[in-house]
Protein backbone atom coordinates (compact mmCIF):
# COMPACT_ATOMS: atom_id res chain seq x y z
CA UNK A 1 0.00 0.00 0.00
CA UNK A 2 2.02 2.94 -1.17
CA UNK A 3 0.96 6.35 -0.08
CA UNK A 4 -0.52 8.30 -2.95
CA UNK A 5 1.60 11.02 -4.45
CA UNK A 6 4.92 9.66 -3.18
CA UNK A 7 7.56 7.86 -5.19
CA UNK A 8 8.87 4.57 -3.80
CA UNK A 9 12.06 6.17 -2.50
CA UNK A 10 10.16 8.98 -0.87
CA UNK A 11 7.77 6.48 0.70
CA UNK A 12 10.63 4.52 2.21
CA UNK A 13 12.40 7.61 3.41
CA UNK A 14 9.22 8.96 4.89
CA UNK A 15 8.92 5.79 6.92
CA UNK A 16 12.50 5.93 8.07
CA UNK A 17 12.37 9.53 9.27
CA UNK A 18 11.75 10.26 12.90
CA UNK A 19 9.35 12.86 14.11
CA UNK A 20 11.85 15.36 15.45
CA UNK A 21 12.05 18.80 16.90
CA UNK A 22 15.08 21.05 17.06
CA UNK A 23 18.21 21.07 14.99
CA UNK A 24 21.69 19.58 15.30
CA UNK A 25 22.64 17.61 18.37
CA UNK A 26 20.05 19.19 20.62
CA UNK A 27 17.17 17.91 18.58
CA UNK A 28 14.85 15.24 19.89
CA UNK A 29 13.23 12.28 18.19
CA UNK A 30 9.83 12.78 19.72
CA UNK A 31 8.41 9.51 18.42
CA UNK A 32 11.24 7.44 19.88
CA UNK A 33 10.98 9.18 23.23
CA UNK A 34 7.22 9.05 23.57
CA UNK A 35 6.66 5.59 22.14
CA UNK A 36 9.33 4.06 24.36
CA UNK A 37 8.01 6.01 27.35
CA UNK A 38 4.41 4.94 26.76
CA UNK A 39 5.49 1.33 26.21
CA UNK A 40 7.56 1.52 29.37
CA UNK A 41 4.60 2.89 31.34
CA UNK A 42 2.26 0.20 30.03
CA UNK A 43 4.61 -2.74 30.46
CA UNK A 44 6.15 -1.78 33.77
CA UNK A 45 2.82 -0.53 35.06
CA UNK A 46 1.37 -3.96 34.28
CA UNK A 47 4.22 -5.66 36.07
CA UNK A 48 3.72 -3.35 39.02
CA UNK A 49 0.02 -4.20 39.08
CA UNK A 50 0.96 -7.87 39.14
CA UNK A 51 3.25 -7.32 42.11
CA UNK A 52 0.51 -5.42 43.95
CA UNK A 53 -1.62 -8.54 43.94
CA UNK A 54 1.29 -10.96 44.13
CA UNK A 55 0.69 -13.84 46.47
CA UNK A 56 2.82 -16.78 47.47
CA UNK A 57 -0.28 -18.91 47.00
CA UNK A 58 -1.82 -19.83 43.69
CA UNK A 59 -0.89 -17.05 41.23
CA UNK A 60 -3.39 -15.53 38.85
CA UNK A 61 -2.77 -15.63 35.09
CA UNK A 62 -1.06 -12.22 35.00
CA UNK A 63 1.18 -13.01 37.94
CA UNK A 64 1.90 -16.41 36.49
CA UNK A 65 2.98 -14.94 33.16
CA UNK A 66 5.18 -12.28 34.71
CA UNK A 67 6.68 -14.82 37.09
CA UNK A 68 7.63 -16.93 34.09
CA UNK A 69 9.59 -13.98 32.69
CA UNK A 70 11.07 -13.10 36.06
CA UNK A 71 11.99 -16.72 36.68
CA UNK A 72 13.69 -16.96 33.29
CA UNK A 73 15.72 -13.79 33.92
CA UNK A 74 16.55 -14.91 37.45
CA UNK A 75 17.83 -18.26 36.20
CA UNK A 76 20.01 -16.59 33.55
CA UNK A 77 21.45 -14.15 36.07
CA UNK A 78 22.16 -16.87 38.62
CA UNK A 79 23.82 -19.08 36.00
CA UNK A 80 26.10 -16.32 34.79
CA UNK A 81 26.68 -13.98 37.67
CA UNK A 82 27.99 -15.45 40.90
CA UNK A 83 28.46 -12.34 43.00
CA UNK A 84 25.84 -10.60 45.05
CA UNK A 85 24.14 -7.60 43.54
CA UNK A 86 20.85 -5.86 44.09
CA UNK A 87 21.03 -4.25 40.68
CA UNK A 88 21.95 -6.82 38.05
CA UNK A 89 18.85 -9.02 38.11
CA UNK A 90 16.34 -6.13 37.99
CA UNK A 91 18.52 -4.47 35.35
CA UNK A 92 18.42 -7.62 33.25
CA UNK A 93 14.66 -7.82 33.65
CA UNK A 94 14.25 -4.18 32.66
CA UNK A 95 16.44 -4.63 29.59
CA UNK A 96 14.67 -7.79 28.46
CA UNK A 97 11.13 -6.56 28.97
CA UNK A 98 11.64 -3.05 27.64
CA UNK A 99 13.58 -4.12 24.55
CA UNK A 100 11.08 -6.89 23.87
CA UNK A 101 8.21 -4.42 24.05
CA UNK A 102 9.99 -1.85 21.87
CA UNK A 103 10.93 -4.49 19.33
CA UNK A 104 7.37 -5.78 19.28
CA UNK A 105 6.24 -2.43 17.86
CA UNK A 106 7.88 -3.60 14.64
CA UNK A 107 5.14 -6.11 13.87
CA UNK A 108 2.42 -3.46 13.94
CA UNK A 109 1.55 -2.79 10.28
CA UNK A 110 3.98 -0.15 9.03
CA UNK A 111 1.37 2.23 7.71
CA UNK A 112 -1.18 1.96 10.51
CA UNK A 113 0.20 4.22 13.21
CA UNK A 114 1.69 6.82 10.80
CA UNK A 115 -1.79 7.04 9.26
CA UNK A 116 -3.36 7.57 12.67
CA UNK A 117 -0.65 10.11 13.47
CA UNK A 118 -1.38 12.01 10.23
CA UNK A 119 -4.96 12.55 11.45
CA UNK A 120 -3.46 14.43 14.40
CA UNK A 121 -1.23 16.47 12.14
CA UNK A 122 2.03 14.64 12.80
CA UNK A 123 4.13 14.52 9.63
CA UNK A 124 6.33 11.56 10.51
CA UNK A 125 6.13 8.62 12.90
CA UNK A 126 8.73 5.90 13.22
CA UNK A 127 7.06 3.47 15.49
CA UNK A 128 9.84 1.13 16.64
CA UNK A 129 12.06 2.87 19.18
CA UNK A 130 14.72 0.18 18.85
CA UNK A 131 15.08 1.05 15.15
CA UNK A 132 16.50 4.34 16.40
CA UNK A 133 20.22 4.30 17.19
CA UNK A 134 19.65 6.77 20.00
CA UNK A 135 17.52 4.29 21.92
CA UNK A 136 19.89 1.37 21.53
CA UNK A 137 22.96 3.44 22.31
CA UNK A 138 21.26 4.96 25.33
CA UNK A 139 20.93 1.50 26.84
CA UNK A 140 24.30 0.15 25.79
CA UNK A 141 26.14 3.25 27.04
CA UNK A 142 24.25 3.08 30.34
CA UNK A 143 25.36 -0.53 30.65
CA UNK A 144 28.90 0.58 29.74
CA UNK A 145 28.93 3.13 32.59
CA UNK A 146 27.60 0.51 34.97
CA UNK A 147 30.44 -1.82 33.93
CA UNK A 148 32.97 0.85 34.88
CA UNK A 149 31.12 1.78 38.04
CA UNK A 150 31.17 -1.82 39.27
CA UNK A 151 34.75 -2.38 38.11
CA UNK A 152 35.88 0.48 40.33
CA UNK A 153 33.52 -0.42 43.15
CA UNK A 154 34.44 -4.08 43.35
CA UNK A 155 38.14 -4.03 42.53
CA UNK A 156 39.08 -0.55 43.76
CA UNK A 157 41.11 1.97 41.79
CA UNK A 158 44.36 0.04 42.30
CA UNK A 159 42.93 -3.34 41.48
CA UNK A 160 41.17 -2.10 38.39
CA UNK A 161 44.29 -0.22 37.19
CA UNK A 162 46.33 -3.39 37.62
CA UNK A 163 43.79 -5.28 35.59
CA UNK A 164 43.97 -2.74 32.78
CA UNK A 165 47.78 -2.68 32.81
CA UNK A 166 48.59 -6.37 33.26
CA UNK A 167 45.87 -8.38 31.54
CA UNK A 168 45.50 -10.16 29.24
CA UNK A 169 49.22 -10.64 28.46
CA UNK A 170 50.89 -10.36 31.86
CA UNK A 171 53.21 -8.08 33.82
CA UNK A 172 56.14 -7.75 31.42
CA UNK A 173 56.69 -3.95 31.06
CA UNK A 174 56.93 -3.95 27.27
CA UNK A 175 53.53 -5.59 27.10
CA UNK A 176 51.77 -2.90 29.11
CA UNK A 177 50.96 -0.65 26.10
CA UNK A 178 49.65 -3.69 24.25
CA UNK A 179 47.51 -4.59 27.24
CA UNK A 180 46.08 -1.08 27.41
CA UNK A 181 45.39 -1.04 23.68
CA UNK A 182 43.56 -4.36 23.89
CA UNK A 183 41.58 -3.14 26.82
CA UNK A 184 40.50 0.02 25.00
CA UNK A 185 39.41 -1.91 21.95
CA UNK A 186 37.58 -4.46 24.08
CA UNK A 187 35.73 -1.88 26.14
CA UNK A 188 34.75 0.30 23.21
CA UNK A 189 33.54 -2.75 21.33
CA UNK A 190 31.12 -3.67 24.11
CA UNK A 191 28.60 -0.80 23.91
CA UNK A 192 28.99 -0.42 20.16
CA UNK A 193 28.36 -4.08 19.46
CA UNK A 194 25.43 -4.16 21.88
CA UNK A 195 23.75 -1.13 20.36
CA UNK A 196 24.49 -1.89 16.70
CA UNK A 197 23.42 -5.52 16.94
CA UNK A 198 20.00 -4.59 18.25
CA UNK A 199 19.64 -1.58 15.96
CA UNK A 200 20.77 -3.51 12.90
CA UNK A 201 18.37 -6.36 13.41
CA UNK A 202 15.40 -4.15 14.11
CA UNK A 203 16.18 -1.63 11.38
CA UNK A 204 16.57 -4.41 8.83
CA UNK A 205 13.32 -5.99 9.97
CA UNK A 206 11.50 -2.68 9.70
CA UNK A 207 13.05 -2.12 6.26
CA UNK A 208 11.80 -5.47 5.00
CA UNK A 209 8.31 -4.70 6.30
CA UNK A 210 8.37 -1.39 4.42
CA UNK A 211 9.51 -3.12 1.24
CA UNK A 212 6.76 -5.73 1.63
CA UNK A 213 4.28 -2.87 2.02
CA UNK A 214 5.30 -1.70 -1.46
CA UNK A 215 3.97 -4.89 -3.05
CA UNK A 216 0.45 -5.03 -4.45
CA UNK A 217 -1.96 -5.65 -1.56
CA UNK A 218 -2.94 -9.16 -2.72
CA UNK A 219 0.67 -10.38 -2.63
CA UNK A 220 1.69 -8.89 0.70
CA UNK A 221 0.54 -11.80 2.84
CA UNK A 222 2.87 -14.19 1.00
CA UNK A 223 5.95 -12.41 2.30
CA UNK A 224 4.44 -10.45 5.15
CA UNK A 225 3.15 -13.38 7.18
CA UNK A 226 6.35 -15.48 7.08
CA UNK A 227 8.49 -12.44 7.79
CA UNK A 228 6.30 -11.37 10.72
CA UNK A 229 6.48 -14.86 12.21
CA UNK A 230 10.24 -14.98 11.71
CA UNK A 231 10.54 -11.48 13.11
CA UNK A 232 8.80 -12.57 16.33
CA UNK A 233 11.74 -14.88 16.86
CA UNK A 234 14.23 -12.08 16.18
CA UNK A 235 12.38 -9.73 18.54
CA UNK A 236 12.66 -12.18 21.40
CA UNK A 237 16.16 -13.28 20.51
CA UNK A 238 17.56 -9.75 20.30
CA UNK A 239 16.00 -8.79 23.64
CA UNK A 240 17.48 -11.94 25.14
CA UNK A 241 20.92 -11.38 23.61
CA UNK A 242 21.09 -7.78 24.83
CA UNK A 243 20.12 -8.90 28.33
CA UNK A 244 22.49 -11.85 28.35
CA UNK A 245 25.49 -9.85 27.17
CA UNK A 246 24.78 -7.12 29.72
CA UNK A 247 24.78 -9.75 32.45
CA UNK A 248 28.00 -11.23 31.12
CA UNK A 249 29.75 -7.85 30.91
CA UNK A 250 28.63 -6.88 34.40
CA UNK A 251 29.69 -10.20 35.88
CA UNK A 252 33.08 -9.75 34.19
CA UNK A 253 33.30 -6.38 35.92
CA UNK A 254 32.75 -8.17 39.24
CA UNK A 255 35.35 -10.88 38.74
CA UNK A 256 39.06 -10.30 38.72
CA UNK A 257 41.05 -11.92 35.97
CA UNK B 1 19.45 8.07 12.22
CA UNK B 2 21.69 10.76 13.53
CA UNK B 3 22.78 10.66 17.13
CA UNK B 4 21.27 13.50 19.12
CA UNK B 5 19.84 14.45 22.49
CA UNK B 6 17.26 11.71 22.17
CA UNK B 7 20.01 9.46 23.49
CA UNK B 8 20.09 11.39 26.77
CA UNK B 9 16.33 11.26 27.08
CA UNK B 10 16.32 7.54 26.45
CA UNK B 11 19.10 7.00 28.98
CA UNK B 12 17.09 8.88 31.60
CA UNK B 13 13.99 6.82 30.83
CA UNK B 14 16.09 3.68 31.00
CA UNK B 15 17.53 4.67 34.38
CA UNK B 16 14.06 5.41 35.76
CA UNK B 17 12.74 2.07 34.52
CA UNK B 18 15.68 0.22 36.09
CA UNK B 19 15.11 2.03 39.37
CA UNK B 20 11.41 1.25 39.25
CA UNK B 21 12.00 -2.42 38.52
CA UNK B 22 14.59 -2.64 41.27
CA UNK B 23 12.34 -0.99 43.83
CA UNK B 24 8.82 -2.12 43.03
CA UNK B 25 8.78 -5.05 40.65
CA UNK B 26 11.64 -7.40 41.37
CA UNK B 27 11.64 -7.80 45.18
CA UNK B 28 7.94 -8.55 45.79
CA UNK B 29 7.70 -10.94 42.85
CA UNK B 30 10.84 -12.81 43.77
CA UNK B 31 9.75 -12.96 47.39
CA UNK B 32 6.37 -14.39 46.41
CA UNK B 33 8.07 -16.93 44.15
CA UNK B 34 10.53 -17.98 46.83
CA UNK B 35 7.77 -18.27 49.41
CA UNK B 36 5.76 -20.42 47.05
CA UNK B 37 8.75 -22.59 46.32
CA UNK B 38 9.22 -23.04 50.05
CA UNK B 39 5.53 -23.83 50.57
CA UNK B 40 5.66 -26.41 47.81
CA UNK B 41 8.82 -27.95 49.23
CA UNK B 42 7.22 -28.07 52.68
CA UNK B 43 4.09 -29.62 51.23
CA UNK B 44 6.08 -32.26 49.41
CA UNK B 45 8.02 -33.05 52.56
CA UNK B 46 4.78 -33.29 54.55
CA UNK B 47 3.29 -35.60 51.93
CA UNK B 48 6.39 -37.77 52.11
CA UNK B 49 6.14 -37.86 55.88
CA UNK B 50 2.43 -38.69 55.70
CA UNK B 51 3.17 -41.56 53.35
CA UNK B 52 5.82 -42.84 55.70
CA UNK B 53 3.38 -42.59 58.64
CA UNK B 54 0.77 -44.44 56.62
CA UNK B 55 3.24 -47.24 55.93
CA UNK B 56 4.07 -47.47 59.61
CA UNK B 57 0.40 -47.48 60.59
CA UNK B 58 -0.38 -50.21 58.05
CA UNK B 59 2.47 -52.29 59.38
CA UNK B 60 1.31 -51.76 62.96
CA UNK B 61 -2.33 -52.56 62.18
CA UNK B 62 -1.25 -55.77 60.45
CA UNK B 63 0.75 -56.65 63.52
CA UNK B 64 -2.21 -55.93 65.81
CA UNK B 65 -4.53 -58.02 63.67
CA UNK B 66 -2.03 -60.84 63.73
CA UNK B 67 -1.80 -60.62 67.51
CA UNK B 68 -5.57 -60.52 67.84
CA UNK B 69 -5.89 -63.60 65.67
CA UNK B 70 -3.35 -65.39 67.79
CA UNK B 71 -5.15 -64.41 70.96
CA UNK B 72 -8.50 -65.47 69.57
CA UNK B 73 -6.99 -68.84 68.68
CA UNK B 74 -5.64 -69.16 72.17
CA UNK B 75 -9.02 -68.28 73.66
CA UNK B 76 -10.79 -70.82 71.47
CA UNK B 77 -8.30 -73.50 72.42
CA UNK B 78 -8.71 -72.66 76.10
CA UNK B 79 -12.49 -72.71 75.71
CA UNK B 80 -12.40 -76.10 74.02
CA UNK B 81 -10.20 -77.45 76.75
CA UNK B 82 -12.44 -76.05 79.44
CA UNK B 83 -15.53 -77.49 77.72
CA UNK B 84 -14.02 -80.96 77.57
CA UNK B 85 -12.94 -80.58 81.17
CA UNK B 86 -16.49 -79.69 82.17
CA UNK B 87 -17.82 -82.68 80.23
CA UNK B 88 -15.32 -84.97 81.91
CA UNK B 89 -16.23 -83.55 85.28
CA UNK B 90 -19.94 -83.98 84.59
CA UNK B 91 -19.34 -87.54 83.49
CA UNK B 92 -17.35 -88.25 86.65
CA UNK B 93 -20.04 -86.65 88.80
CA UNK B 94 -22.78 -88.61 87.08
CA UNK B 95 -20.85 -91.84 87.52
CA UNK B 96 -20.28 -91.14 91.19
CA UNK B 97 -23.93 -90.28 91.61
CA UNK B 98 -24.97 -93.46 89.80
CA UNK B 99 -22.60 -95.54 91.89
CA UNK B 100 -24.04 -93.97 95.00
CA UNK B 101 -27.60 -94.67 93.89
CA UNK B 102 -26.66 -98.28 93.00
CA UNK B 103 -24.92 -98.72 96.38
CA UNK B 104 -28.04 -97.33 98.18
CA UNK B 105 -30.29 -99.65 96.22
CA UNK B 106 -28.02 -102.61 96.97
CA UNK B 107 -28.03 -101.79 100.68
CA UNK B 108 -31.78 -101.56 100.61
CA UNK B 109 -32.03 -104.88 98.75
CA UNK B 110 -29.68 -106.46 101.31
CA UNK B 111 -31.78 -105.10 104.07
CA UNK B 112 -34.91 -106.41 102.41
CA UNK B 113 -33.27 -109.79 101.91
CA UNK B 114 -32.16 -109.82 105.55
CA UNK B 115 -35.61 -108.92 106.73
CA UNK B 116 -37.18 -111.55 104.49
CA UNK B 117 -34.71 -114.13 105.83
CA UNK B 118 -35.55 -113.15 109.38
CA UNK B 119 -39.23 -113.46 108.65
CA UNK B 120 -38.68 -116.70 106.85
CA UNK B 121 -36.63 -118.05 109.74
CA UNK B 122 -39.34 -117.16 112.21
CA UNK B 123 -41.99 -118.71 110.02
CA UNK B 124 -39.82 -121.85 109.38
CA UNK B 125 -39.33 -122.33 113.14
CA UNK B 126 -43.06 -121.93 113.66
CA UNK B 127 -43.70 -124.45 110.85
CA UNK B 128 -41.08 -126.80 112.30
CA UNK B 129 -42.60 -126.44 115.70
CA UNK B 130 -46.05 -127.08 114.38
CA UNK B 131 -44.76 -130.02 112.35
CA UNK B 132 -42.92 -131.53 115.32
CA UNK B 133 -45.91 -130.90 117.53
CA UNK B 134 -48.12 -132.78 115.03
CA UNK B 135 -45.59 -135.60 114.69
CA UNK B 136 -45.09 -136.10 118.44
CA UNK B 137 -48.80 -135.59 119.26
CA UNK B 138 -49.72 -135.40 122.69
CA UNK B 139 -46.45 -136.84 123.95
CA UNK B 140 -44.76 -133.66 123.78
CA UNK B 141 -45.88 -131.07 126.13
CA UNK B 142 -45.40 -127.67 124.68
CA UNK B 143 -44.78 -126.33 128.04
CA UNK B 144 -42.23 -128.89 129.00
CA UNK B 145 -40.17 -128.58 125.86
CA UNK B 146 -40.46 -124.90 125.32
CA UNK B 147 -36.88 -124.16 126.10
CA UNK B 148 -35.72 -126.87 123.77
CA UNK B 149 -37.80 -125.44 120.94
CA UNK B 150 -36.47 -121.96 121.59
CA UNK B 151 -32.93 -123.30 121.29
CA UNK B 152 -33.90 -124.92 118.00
CA UNK B 153 -35.36 -121.67 116.63
CA UNK B 154 -32.18 -119.85 117.64
CA UNK B 155 -30.06 -122.39 115.82
CA UNK B 156 -32.01 -122.24 112.54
Amino acid sequence: MSTEGLSTTEYIQHHLTNLHSGEGFWSLHLDTIFVSLIIGLIVFGTMWLATRKATAGVPGPLQNFIEMVVGMVDTQVKDTFHGKSELIAPLALTIFVWIFAMNAMDVIPVDLLPLVASWFGLSHLKIGPSTDLNATFAMSISVFFLIYFYSFKVKGVVGFSKEILFSPFGKFPLLIPVNILFRIVEDIAKPISLALRLFGNMYAGEMVFILIALLPWYLQWMLGAPWAIFHLLIITLQAFVFMMLSIVYLSMAHESH
Amino acid sequence: MNINATLLGQAITFAILIWFTMKFVWPPLLQAMEERAKTIADGLAAAERGKHDLDLAAKRSAEIIHQAKEKAGEIITAGDKRASEIIEEAKANAKAEGDRIIAGAKAEIDQEVFRAKEQLRTQVSAIALAGAGKILGREIDAKAHNDLLDKLVAEI
